[in-house]
């Protein structure tokens, strides 16, 4: 679509704005580790396997060193220790560590090179294993066709994941360039990831480890078998979202669901402890090379669309500078969005038009997740095919870069395959009927769009404004995002948060930051 | 609504009496003259005849969609109809404000989405000063104290929440219906209430998109509210049952 003229200075200010507000929380991210980091390092290391109950051993292992207070120095420090102490594995290492008798104590005269250099051979192999699916991910997506932007993103939630393949290969031969398979609700507060495959899940399936496998050997098929790459996408978001960071990534997934405050606000989880798992888990998402979505479509679900739109721009802003800071270049920050003005409103259409241009044009290099409709979606089927049609449209005309399709079965039931295909349909026949629409269209300078785009732009600048002056901790406390309000001492996983030591070691954090 | 004589409804198409009506469905084959007519014989088993088979498409792997047109033969004799709903007063916002100003203090409302339920988007219409469709939420009612809670909570921090703030009300609110989850969670609840001897301290609602009142009786709360409840009636039912409770008279 033409061009808005918005003014240049004011969204450097933003961006100053947001980049003060970042560095001020990444002191505190670079200060402290947490339980789930901890967890994902000594996975990445290699630790693997899971107890009688079902218990991974990277818990059972970084809890103990949470009860003797030893997490400050790292896993990492004590688990090569005892490598050199026992002259063993890894693995080996881990398993007395979590299992022997005797609790591990912060004895002993190795120094943090010595026990550096021994897990150095592990750490490259934990790199290479990212490397290594990176690289099989873009050699397979380069040897078949790419998929052409608005990408059509859809979602399976059967809560087995042999079902989930069985529908994420039907969705991929009705279309779409994107399956994601939605989490179990329960998950984002679980303090562990479960094992292996699982068939039962509500509202969705689990993110296991083997479940990524499942469905991304599905999608591999269903490639293969059209000609074209068809991507994967999960959530790393709650109480472990840098495991699964790291899951996703040495099993080549695409796209993951991470946001820098979405677990605060919409999941109640300690924000202390969810700045400190998101940078972490997007410097293995950045490695990686997936493409994030974030979370600000949420807000509107809660706060309203109009009112509202300028904490969607302030917080994407602010995902941005977090995203900068843990090594993402801007074509993996995919900013999330959404449709969700109230239909009945005068030139709704209208005023969604010009957020979504906005958007588009602030961030222009960015993977832009447009989200559909769905709060003022009732139970009927009909109306809400044509709402989601009008999607569409601003999708196209404004070039939205990921666009999660509407289902006219919202608020009704998970998607059923017919719905899928009906969506995939009518979004087809829109972005083709209307593909060079947008190319058509100038912006009237003095217009509606123009002056509602320059409204939503200042009032994020004058919000950063003030959360750059209490900081971030403060405006998430009075409810400056989505109408929720969290304390920086409340919500879930604070105990897990852990301040560093001087000689604290992580050699995979350090890898991942020197690249 | 009970009467003796039978009044008996049709579906309405282009003519009264037609019975005519639209199904989708999908089965699983693929599509093919013997799909078409299998599709056909689907309908006639659900009560159409003449039925007309207007789309046929590949929607899967081996499966496929299907839209279909006939004349249903089923009647509804609505003298036997009967419904359970809960009993709500018709009252304006102003109403059911002054109607709660004769009890002695403020109503106080507690309200989340419990267990393994994230979706608060109910709980939100309901509760939040926004509201929904243009009706406020209870929060923009002088007479009300309202905790919405959010999601994800577990029973025992509702019951402790709702006992601190000496709550008159609990609302709950099930987004999620697979496989009966909001059953299970909703019935936890009640069974909790009843393990900590709390049983009767609170009026219980539920509500959600697959909740009725009748379903919500049986799962032992005091009144279901379903698709296109408004913050209105849910504050005209919880002003109603209060004011009977404590023995105040009905009208306003």
């Amino acid at each position: 679509m033409g061009l808005i003229a918005l003014d240049p200075a004011l969204v450097d200010r933003c961006r100053s704005l947001s980049s003060d507000i970042a560095s001020e929380v990444q002191r505190f991210i670079d200060a402290h580790t947490s339980v789930g980091v901890e967890r994902t390092v000594v996975r990445a290391l290699g630790v693997e396997g899971v107890d009688g109950q079902g218990t991974p051993l990277v818990n059972t292992l970084i809890d103990r060193l949470a009860r003797a207070q030893l997490l400050s120095r790292g896993a990492a420090f004590y688990l090569g220790r005892e490598m050199l102490r026992r002259r063993v594995s890894l693995q080996v290492a881990a398993e007395y560590l979590a299992y022997d008798a005797a609790e591990p104590t912060p004895e002993g005269g190795e120094s943090y090179a010595q026990v550096a250099a021994a897990l150095a051979s592990d750490n490259e192999q934990a790199i290479a294993r990212i490397d290594a699916a990176r690289s099989e991910r873009t050699q397979l997506s380069r040897s078949l066709q790419a998929a052409e932007t608005p990408w059509k993103y859809v979602i399976v939630a059967t809560g087995n994941i042999y079902d989930d393949a069985v529908q994420a290969r039907a969705a991929a031969e009705a279309g779409a360039d994107v399956v994601a398979v939605i989490r179990a609700t329960a998950q984002s507060l679980l303090d562990y990831v479960p094992h292996g495959p699982t068939t039962e899940g509500f509202g969705g399936t689990y993110a296991t480890q083997e479940n990524f496998r499942i469905v991304r050997r599905a999608l591999d098929e269903a490639s293969h078998a059209l000609g074209r790459y068809v991507m994967a996408t999960n959530y790393s978001s709650g109480l472990c979202m840098s495991e699964i960071a790291w899951m996703a990534a040495v099993e080549r997934l695409d796209m993951l669901l991470n946001d820098s405050m979405y677990g605060i606000l919409f999941r109640d989880i300690n924000m202390r402890r969810t700045f400190v798992d998101q940078y972490f888990s997007r410097r293995i998402i950045a490695r990686a090379g997936i493409i994030i979505n974030t979370g600000e479509d949420n807000y509107l679900t809660t706060a309203d669309a109009v009112e509202s739109a300028h904490t969607v721009l302030a917080s994407q802003f602010i995902n941005e500078a977090f995203a900068h800071r843990a090594g993402l270049p801007d074509a993996l920050i995919g900013l999330g969005h959404a449709y969700e003005i109230d239909p009945a409103l005068e030139d709704s259409f209208v005023t969604e038009l010009a957020q979504a241009q906005l958007i588009r044009q602030v961030f222009p290099r960015h993977p832009i997740k447009w989200m559909p409709p769905t709060k003022h979606k009732t139970g009927d089927v009909f109306q809400s095919h044509v709402h989601d049609a009008l999607f569409s449209l601003v999708g196209t005309m404004t070039g939205q870069s990921i666009q999660l399709l509407g289902m006219f079965s919202e608020a009704i039931h998970n998607p059923l395959m017919m719905d899928r295909y009906l969506s995939l349909k009518a979004t087809r026949y829109v972005f083709n009927a209307a593909k060079h629409l947008g190319e058509e269209i100038q912006i009237r300078p003095d217009g509606r769009i123009a002056a509602r785009a320059a409204l939503v732009l200042r009032k994020a600048c004058d919000l950063l404004e003030v959360v750059q002056r209490e900081t971030l901790w403060s405006a998430i406390a009075r409810g400056a995002f989505a109408d929720v309000r969290r304390e920086p001492t409340g919500g879930k996983g604070l105990t897990g948060v852990i301040a560093k030591d001087r000689d604290y070691l992580n050699p995979l954090l350090h890898s991942l930051e020197a690249a | 609504m009970k009467s003796d004589r039978p009044k008996l409804l049709r579906a309405y198409g282009d003519r009264a009496g037609d019975g005519l009506l639209q199904l989708s469905f999908t089965l699983e084959l693929l599509p093919s003259p013997i799909a078409k007519e299998a599709a056909r014989r689907f309908a006639e088993a659900h009560g159409l005849s003449e039925v007309l088979v207007t789309c046929m498409e590949k929607c899967g792997p081996e499966h496929t969609y299907f839209v279909v047109y006939g004349h249903s033969q089923h009647v509804v004799d609505l003298s036997r109809v009967e419904v359970t709903e809960a009993e709500i007063p018709d009252l304006e916002k102003s109403e059911i404000e002054a109607r709660a100003q004769k009890l002695a203090r403020k109503i106080v409302v507690v309200g989340a989405c419990t267990g393994s339920d994230a979706h608060t988007v109910g709980i939100d219409a309901i509760l939040n000063i926004k509201g929904y469709a243009g009706e406020k939420g209870l929060e923009a009612y002088k007479t009300f104290e309202v905790h919405n809670l959010g999601a994800q909570v577990e029973n025992d921090a509702l019951i402790a929440r709702a006992k601190a703030v000496g709550a008159d009300a609990l609302l709950v609110s099930q987004v999620i219906t697979q496989r009966g989850c909001h059953k299970h969670n909703a019935r936890a609840l009640v069974e909790r209430l009843s393990e900590r001897g709390e049983q009767g301290s609170f009026l219980l609602l539920l509500g959600g998109p697959r909740i009725d009142h009748k379903l919500a009786l049986s799962l032992g709360f005091d009144a279901g509210f379903g698709p296109g409840t408004s913050p209105r009636h849910v504050a005209a039912f919880i002003v109603d049952r209060l004011s009977r409770k404590r023995g105040l008279s009905c009208s306003a």
